[in-house]
């Protein structure tokens, strides 16, 4: 592999891990944080995926749709979270998981009701659709390397908020110890309701993002959920700074073994990954609980 | 006492009409994926089979259809078990639709064993064409590897030299590039299996570019075909190799979901909807007017099957107890296709023209395929030889 190959294909893998962690981040928080398995979180980037490209066709602009479809993604999220997933916070991990599969076999039957089988028609918009000359000999799609920006936003504004405010002190305290936080005055189930809104929303952003690329139809929150899973255990469940490093891993050692290995070995090596450095740290590269 | 007779006059009520019943209907069953991401080619092809129920003014052969429909949701063990039903509860005389080769592989036995008669009008791998035919079992769209041998003949004879391929790590990805080297004799300079349902083609499509063959071929049905087109084209590659795939990479509902990204790109099928024959005329025209979109492949096939079972049936008379009879009228396949001519081969698998077609806007901004070239008249699969029957 020649030196200019080689640099591509770290760019592919750098935006494969942002894309990645875009759609663990969110899980990472509300799985941490709150102690709940939200299955459902593949299921907001699917509803996520289908507003931005209902409204894309409707308005003509992909900046319009993302502008609408967001606020809606993280309103579904507030309305999921009061209405129905509250209730099973102080539930056995495995009722959650009951819940909110019920979650993705309802939403997938509702996208299919509304939108019907076929996938659904979502392009990049046009100005994003040429592609950059970074060096003599690296052309790279102009799209992926805005999601490459759009991924390194992300992080930065999550570190900002988790590091810097108030709102993200309550979050590592509660990711440390939950029983504290709440005994100490803090009023649990508003600070619940905010994570459960940022996970949403992250959830429903990677799914904007990602639906010009990838093909927006019924199911394709269960194909990603998987992985997100992967990233976040291998990163530490419940930190932010384990699942950006968690990410990055994956889709570098993704790519490249896609290139490298046959294709079998390819697609088991993340999960090989995770077994290596679970047997390492069993808790995940940067785990918060003691 | 009254309530004795009574109920014995119901019974013998209910077996006269029973009996009365079985004379003038035919039960078939129709098994497709009708649930999860792959749900639209099962309702693509249901809606092509009682299209052309409705043409017949829903009468196959002349009897009345009970038609009973399963979802075999893409498992091969439901399917079976939906097979089970249908024919040990519902009694169908015939069973039709099976989208996916897993599903076929695992019930085509078991119901050809029945005694039901079995009309794919999808699912034709390899095994059942060769070795493993079977004479209840009647495929009335295509053996797997036919359409990809037709690319790859079209590719050779384009004068290509360095063909790159890639397909997904499955059964049906092995068989379509092996399909379609089978016709090409330059040099292969790659072959790149991928993982099923992988969403990002990126590495993949840089390798490629860094081998930089005469022409790349494909083989990715429904999500993964979306996925890649999409993908090729904002790398910018349309323009520097290009694309050769088949009719299920772009499918008439793929090609909604890619957009202009498809335009132009070349493929191989055995039916396109601007085939020239009155039957395929109508049967376009009048799918545009009921569901108001262009048919799929998988809508002619099914609506093929539907044409085929009727005319079957009116064969024989409606006496559907004379299996041999009702075999030999389904070999004879005596019926006016949308693809034009249409015959049986001995291992109950089409033999048929294949052509090449491009993606093209319609006047109404519609994208569709239209046809290019012929590439193969009367093509027989590869397998044939090798099915024991006559």
């Amino acid at each position: 592999m020649d030196f200019t190959l080689f640099l591509i294909q770290v760019l592919n893998g750098i935006q494969f891990g942002l894309m990645l962690f875009l759609m663990s981040a969110g899980l990472t928080l509300v799985v941490g944080i709150m102690n709940f398995i939200n299955l459902a979180h593949g299921s907001l980037y699917m509803v996520g995926a289908y507003l931005a490209a209902f409204l894309q066709q409707r308005t003509g602009s992909f900046f319009t749709a993302v502008v609408i479809a967001l606020p809606l993604v993280v309103l579904l999220g507030f309305l999921l979270e009061t209405t129905l997933l509250k209730r099973f916070y102080k539930r056995d991990h495995l009722d959650q998981v009951l819940a909110t599969f019920a979650m993705i076999l309802f939403f997938n039957e509702l996208i299919r009701i509304v939108f019907g089988s076929a996938a659904y028609f979502m392009d990049v918009p046009v100005i994003l659709s040429r592609t950059l000359t970074l060096f003599p000999g690296i052309v790279y799609p102009m799209y992926r390397f805005v999601i490459i920006i759009a991924g390194l936003l992300v992080a930065g504004g999550l570190y900002y908020l988790i590091s810097k405010t108030r709102l993200g002190m309550l979050i590592r305290a509660g990711a440390e110890d939950r029983e504290t936080v709440n005994a100490l005055g803090v009023n649990i189930n508003l600070l619940y309701m905010f994570v459960f809104g940022i996970g949403a929303g992250l959830a429903g952003l990677s799914g904007i993002i990602a639906g010009p690329l990838l093909s927006v139809q019924v199911g394709m929150g269960e194909s990603i959920l998987i992985i997100a899973f992967v990233v976040i255990v291998i990163g530490g469940i419940g930190s932010v700074k384990g699942a950006f490093v968690a990410a990055l891993m994956t889709g570098i050692a993704d790519t490249f073994g896609r290139i490298l290995l046959p294709p079998a070995l390819a697609s088991m090596l993340i999960y090989i990954l995770m077994a290596t450095i679970l047997a390492i740290r069993p808790k995940g590269l940067f785990s918060i609980n003691a | 006492m009254f309530r004795r007779s009574c109920m014995a006059l119901t019974v013998v009520f209910f077996l006269i009409g029973g009996a009365a019943i079985a004379a003038d209907r035919v039960k078939i069953g129709f098994i497709a994926t009708l649930s999860g991401p792959a749900a639209g080619l099962g309702e693509d092809m249901l809606e092509g089979f009682t299209l052309g129920m409705d043409h017949l003014n829903g009468k196959l052969g002349g009897l009345t259809v009970d038609l009973i429909i399963g979802d075999d949701q893409l498992k091969p063990d439901v399917g079976i078990q939906t097979a089970a039903k249908m024919i040990e509860k519902d009694n169908v005389d015939i069973i039709t639709g099976i989208v996916f080769s897993n599903v076929m592989m695992a019930v085509a036995k078991p119901i050809t064993d029945a005694g039901v008669l079995l009309i794919s009008s999808n699912a034709g791998p390899s095994h059942l064409a060769g070795k493993g035919c079977l004479p209840n079992l009647f495929t009335v769209s295509w053996q797997n590897d036919q359409t990809h041998a037709a690319m790859g003949k079209a590719i050779n004879d384009m004068g290509v030299k360095r063909l790159y391929l890639m397909a997904p790590n499955y059964q049906a990805g092995k068989d379509a590039l092996a399909g379609a080297k089978s016709y090409f004799t330059g040099e292969i300079v790659g072959e790149v299996y991928t993982k099923i349902n992988q969403p990002d083609y990126a590495a993949e499509l840089a390798q490629m570019k860094n081998v930089n063959p005469d022409a790349l071929f494909v083989f990715y049905p429904g999500g993964m075909g979306i996925n890649f087109i999409k993908q090729y084209a904002q790398a910018g590659l349309k323009d520097q190799i290009p694309l050769y795939t088949t009719a299920f990479t772009t499918d008439q509902s793929s090609l909604v979901a890619m957009g202009d990204a498809a335009l132009g790109i070349v493929n191989a099928s055995f039916w396109s909807h601007d085939l020239d024959n009155p039957v395929n005329k109508q049967f376009v025209q009048d799918y545009k007017a009921k569901y108001r979109r262009m048919p799929s492949l998988f809508a002619a096939q099914a609506y093929d099957a539907a044409l085929l079972i009727d005319s079957a049936i009116k064969q024989v008379g409606g006496n559907l107890a004379d299996k041999d009879a009702l075999r030999q009228a389904f070999k004879k396949a005596d019926f006016n296709s949308v693809r034009g001519k249409f015959a049986f081969n001995n291992n109950h698998f089409p033999i048929q023209n294949f052509y090449t077609r491009k993606v093209v806007k319609l006047e109404d901004g519609t994208l569709t395929n239209t046809i290019e070239k012929t590439v193969f008249v009367d093509h027989a699969d590869a397998y044939a030889g090798d099915c024991p029957m006559e």
